[in-house]
């Protein structure tokens, strides 16, 4: 018989009931997703509402990454849940003190929003579709059009209006998502790493450098798969984004992390112990060094040089795919970090991930890569490329 | 005309459809703001977090008539696990080192340290000098060393009155009672583990044989009936105290008006109703 818990090794003293790490690597998945669905929406608005013209290539893609990430937002959560049967128990009676009951209301609110903009996008490429595909497709393309086929002048100058204002609505709505996955861990008292009033402001920046940089890096991987010629104004707009963004999330989490050692509170020899042991490959080198402050380097150095050239595209590109390593393992030494310090503030705990399982990196991989594969199938039902258009 | 007509109508009907679509998610929206209050009929009696929870179906027995509290004589505690082993059985507790209701923890300063060596019956070397993860005894691991001072601290559930384990519930799965007792309706919990983290004395585990959240009740099937908490029942030196605060000829009541009592953690605002003697500063 498999064993029903994976127990973790520690040293000094920890609770007896701890040497079971709570959440799992899911947890680490399901921030990190919600965090994508913010940033490229973040993308997808500056277009839509800031009227960042340079954006326009990569808006309505990013609007499709955000909606297929956040579909998939809630399978890590269900897959943690002892009785995912009863998920709905928080829907029916939410306990409205607790900063998750309304997480189910939340995330069904923003995909009901994020559904209405993608319809009103795309709502002239279906209306087109829907009187000039072939087959089930037609079929398919009609029922999308949810019975609306006016694409008049006044019908288009309707839905740029709701498409304003749905997006006025997303933005708070994508950001206040994800401040407040942030809030989840640091309203919790009982633990001294996660127990911050910053960490939905970090939560927050980190989200939108990682949307951001996935955007660029699909884009990128976008157009070379469709041979297409990369939109170079676009890429370094959000380039210079991306930099901005994480001048903020850097110093967010530099000064955290300054008040935390400052302070110097009951369980900070601990806390050091963990900072200066453990913590020294996936925080220090994986996090600051290879995805932070190297990206960062990257990005200002082709900011200087100023060239559009081949170097530029893969400069960027290969720092947005070290900016989502980085903030990947941000969540993984939050969550996983926050549990590998014991609340007696007198021990450290080493989480044991498992390979398989319903808990295991495996199944928190496969979360990863569904929101891939659900894009890969929705650009072709929904092609949001524009250079279409202008080849056309 | 007819096509323009068939155009205006189409907007319309558009329009309505968004209209109704937006009217549904601000009614959903004002009805969470509410706090979904005639939702809270779907709960039922077990996971109603309502301000006044109604009284539980047990025969003679009144929970507004009681204040349940507990109380630890650490100076009297000798370690010896019966209180953890009664747990364990009467409660089907997972019979395991990792799923505790109760623990012991023992805390000893040896010559020249400043600091308590810590460890609990769960400790690795504590279970291998026991020789089964069912069976539970400290082992005798400072016989050579010089110890200064050494003494054991039960440590339980705290059945706070501001517990953070009850205002992190999702779904009010876990609630307080009117008598004081923080407990979990395993049918109700989806098995978050929200409360094991909120809890800060480590007193919630997640109960992997019911995939649900677990943690001490107080014996609540036993107090309920004029019985003591089992961990109490066994005790062979009265280092555990039980007992009603609204009679305060009760144990309980006299145990705290007699001694100068802590409890842990204060600084959480928790709140708790277990109260200690003969703590030392490094518990916590």
């Amino acid at each position: 018989m498999d064993a029903l818990f994976q127990s973790s090794p520690f040293s000094g003293y920890v609770y007896p009931n701890e040497t079971i790490i709570p959440w799992t690597v899911l947890i680490v998945v399901y921030p990190y997703l919600t965090g994508l669905v913010a940033g490229a929406f973040t993308i997808s608005s500056l277009y839509q509402v800031f009227g960042f013209r340079q954006l326009r290539p990569v808006a309505h893609f990013a609007l499709l990454v955000s909606l297929c990430c956040m579909i998939v937002v809630p399978l890590p959560l269900l897959l943690h849940l002892g009785h995912p049967e009863r998920a709905f128990n928080a829907m029916i009676t939410p306990h409205i003190t607790s900063a998750f009951a309304i997480f189910a209301y939340a995330a069904l609110f923003y995909v009901i929003l994020l559904m209405l903009e993608t319809w009103f996008v795309f709502r002239p490429q279906i209306v087109h579709e829907a009187q000039h595909a072939k087959g089930v497709l037609r079929w398919i393309y009609r029922v999308a059009t949810l019975g609306s086929y006016d694409l008049s002048d006044n019908a288009m100058s309707y839905d740029r209006k709701w498409l304003f204002w749905l997006a006025i609505i997303g933005i708070p709505g994508a950001h206040g998502l994800h401040g407040y996955v942030g809030f989840v861990f640091g309203s919790l008292k009982a633990r001294e790493w996660w127990s911050s009033d910053l960490m939905p402001a970090i939560f927050l920046f980190s989200a939108i450098i990682s949307g951001t940089a996935l955007v660029i890096v699909l884009y990128v991987v976008s157009c070379k798969l469709r041979k297409v010629p990369i939109d170079l104004p676009c890429l370094k707009v959000m380039a210079y984004s991306l930099w901005g963004f994480m001048m903020f999330t850097l110093l967010l989490e530099g000064v955290e992390f300054a008040s935390l050692v400052y302070r110097g509170r009951e369980g900070y020899d601990v806390i050091m112990q963990f900072v200066e042991g453990p913590l020294l490959i996936p925080f220090f080198i994986l996090q600051f060094g290879l995805g932070s402050v190297l990206p960062l380097a990257v990005i200002t150095f082709f900011i200087w040089r100023g060239a559009n050239d081949r170097a530029l595209v893969v400069g960027i590109t290969a720092s947005a795919a070290l900016v989502l390593l980085a903030v990947l393992m941000m969540r993984y030494n939050v969550v996983i970090g926050g549990q590998e310090i014991s609340k007696t503030g007198k021990g450290l705990l080493a989480y044991q991930p498992t390979i398989l399982g319903r808990e295991g990196i495996l199944a928190a991989a496969t979360v990863l890569v569904l929101p891939l594969i659900l894009l890969s199938m929705v650009v072709r039902f929904l092609p949001p490329w524009h250079d279409q258009e202008q080849a056309a | 005309m007819e096509d323009n007509e068939k155009l205006e109508k189409q907007q319309r009907e558009r329009r309505e459809f968004l209209s109704w679509l937006i009217g549904a998610l601000a009614c959903g929206t004002a009805a969470i703001a509410a706090d979904a209050g005639p939702l809270h009929a779907f709960a039922g009696e077990q996971a109603a977090a309502a301000p006044v929870p109604p009284n539980p179906t047990i025969p003679g027995y009144d929970w507004t008539k009681h204040r349940w509290a507990f109380g630890v004589d650490a100076t009297k505690c000798i370690g010896c696990l019966r209180c953890v082993e009664a747990c364990k059985k009467e409660n089907n507790v997972p019979a395991d080192a990792h799923h505790f209701r109760t623990w012991v923890e023992r805390y000893v300063y040896l010559e020249g340290e400043e600091t308590a060596h810590i460890d609990s019956q769960a400790d690795p070397v504590n279970i291998e000098a026991s020789g089964s993860e069912r069976e539970y005894r400290f082992a005798d691991r400072y016989k050579d060393a010089k110890v200064v001072k050494a003494f054991f601290v039960p440590k339980l559930c705290n059945h706070c009155t501001n517990p953070a384990c009850v205002q992190v519930c999702p779904t009010g799965a876990t609630y307080k009672t009117e008598d004081g007792v923080v407990l979990i309706d395993h049918t109700y919990c989806i098995g978050c583990q929200y409360c094991v983290q909120a809890c800060p004395y480590g007193a919630r585990f997640f109960n992997d044989e019911k995939n649900v959240s677990d943690k001490c009740t107080w014996c609540y099937h036993r107090i309920t009936k004029g019985l003591q908490p089992a961990c109490v029942e066994v005790c062979p030196v009265g280092a555990r105290i039980f007992g009603d605060r609204n009679d305060e000829q009760s144990v309980i009541s006299q145990f705290i008006q007699n001694n100068r009592v802590h409890v842990l953690r204060p600084e959480t605002g928790n709140a708790p109703n277990v109260f200690y003697v003969g703590l030392d500063k490094g518990v916590s």
